[in-house]
């Protein structure tokens, strides 16, 4: 039944197993798996909608696709920063929603193989909630992002706040 | 875990062309409802398309639909093989009816992306007793003798099996005969005796001549064979045939006699949508493909215009003007692509007419005006539905028993007509009965009892009282039957037609029926808007809802106790809504003579939208919001977003969804605009 699937899975995982877009906002380097990603655009005219969360910027024209963009600093609840010409929004893709993720700047794509990764240290309070690892490559620290909770924890915080 | 890629092409085929042929299928048997008998080529087609749906599921392996759809096949198998068979109409009906929409409902899951869990067991069962009834009262019938002297191919080996094989086939068509020789398997001295005299075979069956000679002529290895009806013997006619068979007989399986349908599976021609899918006429696509290759030119006319520099202003607002039109044919032609008539929508009322009557004892007749319509593919989706609610409710409420309309002096069969027409840009469907027609003072107790009024019953007007019956949970039913009574149904339809972007509205007359007119957009995708400004943000207000814009005189503006703004405006008093307040647009103008008036109407209420700039009227392409947006709050008074030419966003406003126009929230008496 599913053998088309598994074929797909297969094939992206060939290719993009171990790799991560990685990007900075302030100090931090972030990884983010890179079947994930659809692109990567310049900052671009937010349409803001009232209602929303705060860090939910707007949205965007992609080509005629409309995209809601999310920026990631606030999502962290960092302070905001002004958008510069390093700004990047990296177009993701999770479970069938695009969504854009507004970081500082982008890096590079690097390859961290399962056995770099551990698992973050269990700080309490959900302060890893959006990480699902941390990565080593070199000298540098890499904290691996869980785009699902990214995406949908939303639902659950705004739930608790009403 | 085990959910399929919904954008598999070949599942999306197989839902698509699956719910075609159950389609089909419903059509036929419809049509052949008329006369209340099949006629054979509706049983031929009934026995093609199922076999087909059959077959694809067999492919696709949903096993449950391949074995339902196996023992309908070979129902119709039966009585297509038997033109004199004698069925019972509404039984054979209400079985294809049953599988028709078991198979439906799987084959909807299965769209849904979930695993079919239906177990079709007790149908099969029923089918297969229905058969065997068949069957038997078959077997009543006169029976023929036959006797029958089969010779096999020289050296084809074995020739005491293969007689014990015709005898083994044999018993499906009859029950009595002898052979010669007898002793097939134990005695292998017939082999030469079989060799010498051929396989004499004396049986009855009931069958024709003609099915048992095709009978023996699959039979493998056949080199001969005599077939001879003795009851027919001392008639004119001579049936003694012999047929030489230079090379193997053709069909040889044990189920050859699927061998002519196979491959037949050509199901008429795909004349409308479903599943998301859409049948274009090759002549749209193919001035598409023409108008995209204008398109490409014309791009390049203007690029080289550019560059060369030299080709003056002249031939470039040509060349602008050149695309210009070809944009807007390319705007037409996709739009036409989408649209789809409404036969198809109405047709499957006839089924859903015929089972409320059935299942309530009424008579009823579906007449259908105006069903090349066309309208939005999307919205055809939406609306049917709707459709559905009002044709049941019409059939419920409205058509009253056969006694009762004859008493009244009315025909005893109920009518209801569906109705479709183009008026404007909008397009009206309307559903009429000639039933008892609502009840006004029955439908305003309900509401009086719901505390849905306020005012003395008087004073509401015979459109307002018809309005509540699209109000959630209201229902002048006492009991609850399978169809109607809940009152879940007409605040159903009513929110239905309001997604499509349409409106509905009610008219009943005591004892001659009641029409309900669902007036609904041509289409979704390209609004006339106009777009403003508040603050840095950008609406789209739907040109249609705009009366006037005007800048006011500060002193026509009051403020009530309540803080609420209104405008006095030629002697009428209208409510203000600050465009930048209600959408907490930072930058935008708050004082009333830097910027300006928008009137809005909708459906008879009247609000001044407060915006900062008119920026100007334009064609926009609607596009919903991100889904991820959507879930993330509800959007009010925002129905979508629409792309600007500079390729910035801006929001449309939803007219009727803002305060002072809201639907909902307001007094009851105006729910049922909308």
């Amino acid at each position: 039944m599913n053998g088309q699937e598994r074929y797909e899975e297969f094939d992206e995982e060939d290719a993009q197993k171990d790799k991560f877009l990685t990007f900075s906002l302030g100090n931090e380097l972030y990884g983010i798996e890179i079947r994930h990603v659809t692109e990567i655009i310049g900052i671009q005219g937010i349409t803001e909608i009232p209602e929303l969360p705060e860090h939910i910027r707007g949205i965007i024209n992609l080509r005629g696709k409309i995209v809601p963009v999310m920026d990631v600093r606030l999502r962290f609840k960092k302070p905001f920063r002004e958008y510069n010409d390093r700004t990047c929004i990296v177009v993701v893709d999770i479970q069938d929603i695009s969504v854009g993720l507004i970081v500082d700047s982008v890096s590079e794509v690097l390859s961290i193989p399962a056995k770099e990764i551990v698992s973050p240290p269990d700080a309490g309070g959900g302060v890893n909630r959006y990480i699902q690892g941390i990565g080593k490559s070199g000298a540098i620290v890499i904290l691996l992002l869980d785009c699902d909770r990214l995406l949908n924890e939303n639902d659950i915080e705004r739930l608790a706040h009403t | 875990m085990n959910r399929r890629d919904l954008t598999d092409p070949l599942l999306e085929m197989y839902i698509y062309e699956t719910f075609q042929l159950l389609e089909r299928i419903e059509t036929v048997v419809l049509d052949s409802e008329a006369e209340s008998a099949f006629s054979p080529q509706s049983i031929d087609e009934i026995f093609r398309n199922v076999h087909t749906i059959k077959g694809s599921a067999a492919m696709m392996q949903y096993v449950k639909i391949a074995e339902i759809g196996h023992a309908i096949e070979d129902l119709f198998h039966f009585i297509r093989a038997d033109e004199d068979i004698e069925t019972d109409f509404r039984v054979l009906s209400g079985l294809v009816f049953r599988v028709v929409d078991f198979i439906k409902a799987q084959v909807g899951i299965i769209a849904r992306g979930e695993v079919p869990n239906g177990n079709p067991e007790l149908m099969i069962t029923d089918i297969n007793l229905y058969l065997s009834a068949l069957k038997q009262s078959e077997d009543s019938r006169p029976t023929i003798a036959y006797r029958a002297v089969v010779r096999f191919q020289d050296h084809c080996q074995m020739e005491n099996v293969r007689a014990y094989n015709i005898i083994h086939r044999l018993k499906e068509i009859s029950e009595s005969f002898n052979h010669d020789p007898q002793d097939l398997l134990d005695d292998s001295a017939t082999v030469e005796d079989i060799r010498e005299n051929g396989f004499r075979i004396r049986f009855h069956t009931d069958k024709e001549y003609e099915h048992v000679h095709r009978f023996f002529m699959q039979t493998a290895f056949l080199e001969e064979f005599e077939l001879m009806a003795e009851d027919a013997a001392d008639e004119a006619e001579d049936r003694k045939i012999s047929v030489s068979l230079p090379f193997e007989a053709p069909g040889t399986g044990n189920d050859s006699d699927y061998g002519e349908t196979k491959g037949t599976d050509v199901s008429g021609k795909p004349d409308q949508a479903r599943g998301g899918m859409v049948s274009v006429n090759v002549g749209k696509l193919d001035k598409l493909m023409d108008l995209v290759g204008e398109l490409v030119i014309a791009e390049a006319m203007l690029t080289s215009g550019d560059s060369a520099g030299g080709l003056g202003t002249g031939s470039y607002s040509k060349a602008n003007g050149h695309l210009r039109k070809i944009t807007n044919e390319l705007q037409d032609v996709v739009m036409s692509i989408r649209m789809v008539p409404l036969a198809t929508t109405f047709h499957k009322m006839r089924r859903v007419a015929r089972d409320m009557c059935r299942k309530l004892n009424k008579e009823a007749e579906i007449r259908i005006v105006g069903e090349e319509t066309e309208l939005d593919k999307s919205i055809i989706d939406q609306i049917s539905d709707p459709l559905m609610h009002l044709v049941r409710n019409a059939i419920d409420h409205g058509i009253e028993p056969e006694a009762d309309r004859i008493a009244q002096g009315k025909p005893g069969v109920g009518v209801i007509t569906l109705e479709a027409k183009n008026s404007g840009g909008d397009v009206e469907i309307i559903v009429r009965d000639d039933g008892k027609g609502l009840n006004r003072e029955r439908i305003l107790e309900r509401a009086f009892a719901q505390g849905l009024i306020s005012n003395p019953l008087s004073e509401i007007s015979d459109n307002e009282a018809y309005g509540f019956i699209f109000q959630p949970g209201f229902s002048t039913k006492d009991q609850v039957t399978e169809f109607s009574g809940r009152g879940v149904g007409m605040d159903v339809v009513s929110r239905n037609v309001e997604g499509a972007g349409g409106t509905i509205s009610v008219e009943s007359k005591k004892s001659a029926g009641s029409s309900i007119t669902m007036k609904i957009p041509l289409t979704l995708a390209i609004i006339d808007g106009m777009n403003v400004r508040v603050g840095d943000s950008r609406f789209t207000l739907p040109t249609a809802s705009i009366l006037e814009s005007f800048r006011p005189k500060p002193a026509d503006v009051i403020t009530d106790p309540d803080g609420n703004e209104m405008i006095m405006l030629r002697g009428a008093c209208y409510p203000i809504l600050r465009l930048h307040e209600k959408f907490n647009c930072k930058k935008g103008e708050t004082l009333f003579d830097k910027g300006i008036f928008v009137m809005l109407e909708q459906d008879g209420r009247k609000l001044c939208l407060f915006v900062d700039e008119l920026l100007g009227q334009q064609q926009v392409v609607v596009k919903s919001l991100p889904g991820y947006i959507k879930q993330m709050a509800r959007k009010e008074g925002i129905s979508g977003c629409a792309l600007l030419g500079d390729g910035s966003i801006s929001l449309i406003v939803d007219v009727g969804d803002l305060p002072g126009m809201n639907r909902s929230r307001n007094a009851p008496s105006f729910a049922y605009a909308r």
